[in-house]
């Protein structure tokens, strides 16, 4: 690897150990390297503690910030009248308003023109819905979506929940239309691929907060702002997949292919892509739930669906109502999760098991959503044999009738339009969590501001002392200096440019507080992680009933984690880091458990034929040989603290994310707003590249 | 294969047992819906601000807009300002409770045209900072702006680096705090985040336990019935001190607050237009409603129409011309 013979490589001298490991050197003077660099950072920031921390009052403004203001001004002047943004953007995105969106929302989900209810009443939207998972995907999906719809109106958010299904399904749609053709120009010309690469890097280390005030700059906060972050977010692992999927079909069937004479296109028809079916899916799968958790956030600014019930919950610390309605987020993740799946595992029965996708080969590229909540969509039972095609089509043709009948029914009685008060349970549920926690809160209010104080005081301010008040043109170098002993040559230039950008707009306090939460909640993450990860490693029975609960928590969106720790410790920068922590640890635990089990039976025998303890067992062979796993499950921990430290803008965590948060709250802040994204980004692909570098390295 | 042939049609005829079923049980034909005086209402977009002051605005006029002129109400859980852009591309149609916004009156009332007053709401807002009472009890001078710094190293906590902390609401709120803590040298740090439930769960805490807390807050507000909060007074008001928002340094103004609807809605001729210029009530009014959904619980639309229901007479001076 480049990046190893670029530091300055010591003799390798014998090593007496039973597997030598070329890295271990390595590690002990990267540790003599960041020793040195700490005393001097230390030195420093005694001698010049408080001096240029660059430090900039929240309502001041500098020029970049004015200047993204003027253009917002201009263009919402433009919106009025201009033939680009009143005709093209204007026009559009009211058609795909009131007539796209609009019109699909008044089929399905609110009153549409002088009815009080939709065209379509809940009766006929389950019976749909059903049936189309049926006809994609079988008869256990079309179960499980007929249970999921059903708890849409059971848990009393009907229409939000429809809302949400709809604007979910668009971005998908939108996302295949652009996506694949995308992917596969990427796959077959090395030169987009190459153009393409870094842009989608961007585009999945970007918090998603970044780029939402642009875009209702551009289209105004409503549905069609939505649909378009939504989709902007969905992309990027439907055309890598897609990019990954056509690739990886083998050389041979290629050339065999070609050998019978195929042109390109044929060859891209007949041949690739119906091998690459399987995992493009698995890429549309994985679009899906990107969709999903964006348009939860998307309730910001106007998005129609659940993310605005838990935003109000949010707003009114209603911890049920935002549990109820997280749940719910997690009720159509996996129904469109085990949908998609079970669509892509009937098409092709007979090819292999889809591990390799998203082993870390793909893993690593960036953040991928590894959302899948897989006890949900494993079908453990043997193959059965199918219908023939025409038979299937029979029976499809057959079974519309009553969902055409439930539909009819649906449009003429309002009761069975409008879900049934009666059956909805959401209430009740949401009022008994809040029972619930109001005596929690009220009985350990001082206990939490003991925790939160002790976290604060002992590490939170200290390190935040170290990395915002050590003057600016030391913690730079010290950054650069760690990137490069960390990571090489590679991420020095990366953060060197990073940190180029961070200053250029000006956050450079604010980007390093944001810093020391992510570090902090990182830290937190591992020590979760290496402890449940190694327990659930090792046990199958504590994986079994742990990783449900994983998975359902990786499922449920971001913000849903803040309403209760708000409520328990009041607005911080720890609530920030607790919410942070909770929603990176699943992933963090997955990975590290996940690294532990793939060490192999040998290994494991030969160390247990030495009679080696239990402890031994872990620190001398598991964890060392988990290694790799273990700096990816940092990297990805890393990547989900930053978008939610971010996020936690809005419950106390400062910095950053509530100068992106206030954005678009405050008029005269966008411009603040937007560079504060700028920083954001900055800030992750900084930590993303340098992490995954240090996590190359501990796989040589 | 034959499994399946004898299982799908028993599902659909169970699927079709239980659509007629229902139907069958299932009352009421769908009719369309009009207005009282015969105008269709179609779709009420109404932006829908984060505190319960707001809430009460929105639902009481939502459940009559709902019920006496037929529309399609809709509330856009919105922040206060994006509600404004939001008016400007049509996504909401009115805001029931504006707290002053010049920048905004002048960017897109006096500018562009697409934002209409629909006149004042009758509420007094007020906005300022308070401090429990026990403190009020303890320290009394510290209703002075001028003593603020003497006490500032005991409102210290983990968030505020050694200074005094000040607690403010929901990003989105309409603050000049950090403008104010600069410009009246303050040695205290502004901590923002949160929202009218954590301000008021903060006040409880701080009353309950005696700890201290100076925090953002504003009438009119049910909570007062509750905690009789001690407001801090900073210099004194004068118009045009709080135009340049970097170098304010005086107290908040007095608000009246205003009803807004957009343009294109105002020339809609939905009868919704008239009911929201007739809106008028008082902090009380408001404050019972708020009180209704903050403290008891009740969901908003039940809520307003209990109130709805105490108050026939306003309402129909309200719904007079619709």
């Amino acid at each position: 690897m480049t990046t190893l013979e670029a530091t300055p490589a010591p003799p390798a001298p014998t090593s007496k150990e039973e597997q030598p490991r070329v890295a271990e050197t390595g590690t002990r003077r990267t540790g003599l390297y960041l020793l040195a660099i700490a005393v001097v950072w230390g030195l420093g920031y005694f001698l010049f503690k408080n001096h240029d921390t660059l430090s900039r009052p929240f309502v001041q403004l500098n020029g970049l910030d004015k200047w993204f203001n003027h253009i917002r001004d201009n263009i919402q002047a433009a919106g009025l009248h201009n033939w680009f943004f009143h005709g093209v953007i204007g026009n559009g995105s009211t058609f795909v308003n009131d007539h796209v969106i609009g019109e699909l929302q008044g089929w399905l989900s609110t009153p549409s023109g002088g009815r009080p209810v939709p065209e379509v009443g809940w009766l006929g939207v389950v019976a749909i819905f059903t049936w189309i998972a049926y006809a994609v995907a079988g008869l256990r999906s079309a179960g499980l979506v007929l249970v999921g719809t059903l708890l849409f109106g059971v848990l009393g958010y009907w229409q939000d929940s429809v809302d949400t299904v709809i604007i979910t399904i668009l971005a998908v749609v939108v996302s295949i239309v652009i996506g694949i053709p995308v992917g596969i120009a990427m796959a077959r010309r090395p030169w987009v691929s190459a153009t393409l690469t870094p842009v989608l890097d961007v585009m999945q280390t970007m918090p998603s907060l970044a780029y939402i005030p642009i875009a209702v700059v551009i289209f105004g906060p409503g549905a069609t702002c939505a649909l378009v972050i939504t989709t902007i977010y969905a992309i990027p692992p439907l055309v890598r997949i897609t990019e990954h999927g056509l690739r990886s079909v083998s050389a041979t069937t290629i050339e065999a292919a070609g050998s019978m004479g195929v042109t390109r296109g044929q060859l891209l028809r007949k041949v690739q892509l119906p091998m690459a079916r399987r995992t493009i899916i698995v890429g549309v799968n994985q679009c899906t739930l990107a969709a999903l958790s964006m348009a939860v956030i998307a309730g910001l600014i106007n998005g129609p669906g659940l993310g605005q019930d838990v935003i109000y919950a949010l707003a009114n610390l209603n911890v049920g109502d935002g549990a109820v309605a997280g749940l719910l987020i997690v009720v159509i993740a996996i129904v469109l999760d085990r949908t998609t799946t079970a669509a892509s595992e009937r098409r092709e029965r007979t090819q292999g098991s889809l591990g390799a996708v998203s082993s870390p080969g793909v893993m690593l590229v960036s953040v991928v959503l590894e959302h899948l909540p897989r006890w949900a969509s494993q079908d453990t039972r043997a193959p059965r044999r199918r219908p023939s095609p025409l038979m299937r089509r029979i029976v499809l043709l057959v079974t519309l009738v009553p969902v055409l009948v439930c539909v009819y029914f649906s449009h003429s009685y309002l009761d069975l339009a409008q879900f049934p008060t009666a059956w909805n349970v959401g209430t009740h549920l949401s009022n008994g969590i809040n029972s619930v926690t109001d005596t929690v809160v009220n009985h350990v209010d001082t206990f939490t501001a003991w925790v939160k104080n002790a976290i604060s005081y002992g590490f939170l301010n200290p390190l935040q002392d170290l990395l915002a008040s050590t003057p600016w043109w030391l913690t730079a170098p010290v950054l650069l200096a760690i990137s490069w002993v960390v990571g090489g040559l590679k991420p020095f230039l990366t953060t060197l440019v990073c940190e180029g950008v961070i200053l250029g707009v000006g956050l450079w306090n604010d980007s390093m507080t944001t810093l020391t939460m992510t570090i902090v909640a990182t830290v937190l993450v591992m020590i979760i992680a290496l402890i449940v990860g190694v327990w659930i490693g090792r046990s199958r029975t504590a994986d079994r009933i742990i990783r449900p609960i994983l998975d359902a928590f990786q499922t449920f969106p971001s913000f849903v984690y803040l309403i209760p720790a708000l409520a328990l410790f009041s607005p911080s920068r720890f609530t920030a880091i607790v919410a942070a922590t909770l929603y990176a640890a699943p992933i963090a635990v997955k990975l590290v458990a996940d690294g532990i089990r793939g060490v192999s039976a040998t290994t494991i025998e030969a160390a247990r034929s030495q009679g080696i303890t239990t402890w031994q067992m872990i620190f001398k062979v598991q964890l060392p040989m988990a290694r790799s796993s273990i700096a990816l499950a940092a990297n990805q921990g890393l990547l989900y603290v930053l978008s939610m430290v971010v996020i936690g803008g809005m419950v106390g965590a400062g910095s950053l994310g509530y100068l992106a948060i206030s954005g678009f709250a405050q008029d005269n802040l966008l411009g603040k707003g937007i560079n504060a994204g700028i920083a954001v980004t900055a800030l992750g692909i900084l930590l993303d590249r340098t992490a995954r570098a240090a996590a190359n390295r501990g796989r040589t | 294969m034959a499994r399946r042939h004898l299982r799908l049609p028993g599902w659909i005829s169970f699927a079709a047992a239980c659509a007629l079923g229902l139907s069958a049980c299932g009352g009421g034909n769908i009719s369309k819906t009009t207005a009282g005086s015969g105008k269709t209402c179609g779709d009420l977009n109404i932006a829908m601000n984060a505190w319960t002051g707001y809430y009460a605005d929105a639902y009481v006029v939502g459940e009559l807009a709902k019920n006496k002129l037929g529309c399609n109400v809709k509330y856009v859980k919105l922040a206060e300002e994006p509600s404004w852009s939001a008016m400007a591309n049509g996504t909401v149609d009115t805001i029931l409770e504006n707290w002053g916004h010049d920048d905004l009156v002048k960017k897109y009332i006096t500018q562009q045209h697409v934002v209409e007053d629909a006149g004042m709401t009758g509420n007094q807002g007020i906005i300022g900072w308070y401090v429990p009472p026990w403190i009020a009890k303890a320290h009394p001078d510290i209703t002075d702006w001028k003593n603020l710094n003497k006490y500032a190293s005991d409102f210290k906590t983990s968030e505020s680096g050694g200074k005094g902390q000040l607690l403010d609401g929901d990003p989105s709120y309409v603050t000049n705090d950090q403008a104010l803590v600069t410009n009246l040298h303050l040695n205290y740090k502004v901590v923002v985040g949160g929202s009218e439930a954590a301000l008021i769960q903060s006040f409880r805490s701080a009353e309950k336990n005696h700890t201290w807390l100076l925090a953002y807050f504003y009438e009119p507000q049910w909570f007062f019935s509750e905690e009789k909060l001690v407001r801090v007074h900073l210099p004194k008001y004068t118009p045009g001190c709080d135009s340049n928002p970097a170098k304010v340094a005086c107290d908040y103004p007095p608000y009246h607050l205003n009803k807004l609807i957009s343009t294109k809605f105002a020339d809609s001729g939905s009868p919704a237009v008239t009911l929201i210029k007739n809106f008028h009530w008082t902090n009380d009014d408001q404050n019972q409603v708020a009180e209704y959904i903050a403290k008891d619980g009740m969901p908003g639309p039940a809520a307003a129409d209990k109130w709805i229901a105490a108050n026939q007479d306003l309402v129909n001076q309200w719904l007079q011309g619709t």
